[in-house]
């Protein structure tokens, strides 16, 4: 008996008429939406319903170093739209010199924030709130100006958000890295550049949620 | 975004959202009412997470139901924050 022959597979760009790793990295963005928004709701509310003093952002933290730090990162977002360009046009120097520069700019980023935190802790603003007998308390909760209580809230909310968002951008540099390694190895020429697109949709998104946490942690 | 395409000038991008940045700092620093402050940094915020979105997300080049996708969690992430915000208006 013949065998009937083999339906053809459906092409993976049917459909929303992307290809199927782009649309998967869409899915988990939409994911890490809710998740943020969660963090970020929860920060709002926590701020929104505190009856208590809430201490002001920039009085404890450092909003010109935030603020190079955020360029620093928007600047790895151009360069990783860049290493994408590069890779279209089969720019195998370009995109290489592209994806280094991203690369560096996210370590940058990390290592800035780490250095943020080494401060602010050895300043007195740990998870928990306000250290007692520290630098900042004396000059915020012994003054009457900020409560034990909201600079808790705070504290925890602050390093809460921020070291998830961290948690995030060290992931793409280490994906990253991996990425640039292929990119020297010569693993995105022929216009095989759907890994960089995909990987860069995960980098500019790091970006886009660093932009709302700027605003509303350190700003407002 | 297929790479025939022809891609948008994002230096003009990065200017803007480096232009918008020192808006954003230098408004804390002016003094601003509080309502207009929060309100004028929103504001700065939503445009840049919406140049990156667009231009370096490529979403205003994607195909309208991808777009629909990528938004898909904002109103739920909206009725996240209402509706705990409704609890604490109740107390």
């Amino acid at each position: 008996m013949a065998h009937a022959a083999p339906l053809s597979a459906p092409r993976a760009e049917q459909g929303l008429g992307v290809y199927t790793q782009k649309l998967g990295m869409w899915v988990f963005l939409a994911s890490e939406v809710m998740f943020f928004t969660a963090l970020i709701g929860s920060y709002i509310i926590l701020r929104w319903g505190s009856a208590e003093s809430w201490p002001v952002p920039h009085e404890i933290l450092a909003i010109p170093i935030t603020a190079l730090n955020t360029f620093i990162l928007i600047c790895s977002s151009v360069s990783m739209v860049k290493a994408y360009a590069a890779a279209t046009q089969d720019d195998q120097k370009g995109l290489r010199r592209w994806l280094l520069l991203t690369v560096i700019g996210g370590a940058t980023f990390v290592g800035v924030q780490a250095f943020e935190y080494h401060h602010l802790i050895s300043e007195g603003l740990l998870p928990s709130g306000i250290r007692e007998g520290s630098a900042l308390a004396a000059r915020l909760v012994d003054t009457g100006k900020v409560s034990a209580t909201a600079a808790g809230l705070f504290g925890s909310a602050f390093f809460t958000m921020t070291g998830f968002h961290g948690f995030h951008v060290t992931c793409g540099v280490i994906c990253m890295t991996f990425v640039t390694i292929k990119a020297f190895r010569g693993g995105y020429r022929g216009g095989r550049y759907h890994g960089i697109e995909t990987i860069g949709l995960y980098w500019h998104f790091v970006d886009l949620v660093w932009i709302i946490l700027f605003t509303i942690v350190y700003l407002i | 975004m297929e790479g025939t395409r022809k891609h948008p000038n994002y230096v003009a991008v990065w200017g803007a959202l480096f232009a918008l940045t020192v808006l954003e700092v230098a408004a804390v620093y002016v003094g601003l009412p509080r309502h207009l402050l929060v309100l004028s940094l929103l504001l700065l915020a939503a445009w840049k997470a919406l140049l990156v979105a667009l231009y370096f997300m490529h979403l205003r080049f994607e195909p309208r139901r991808l777009a629909l996708v990528a938004m898909t969690p904002l109103p739920l992430g909206v009725i996240l924050v209402v509706a705990v915000l409704q609890e604490y208006a109740k107390r």
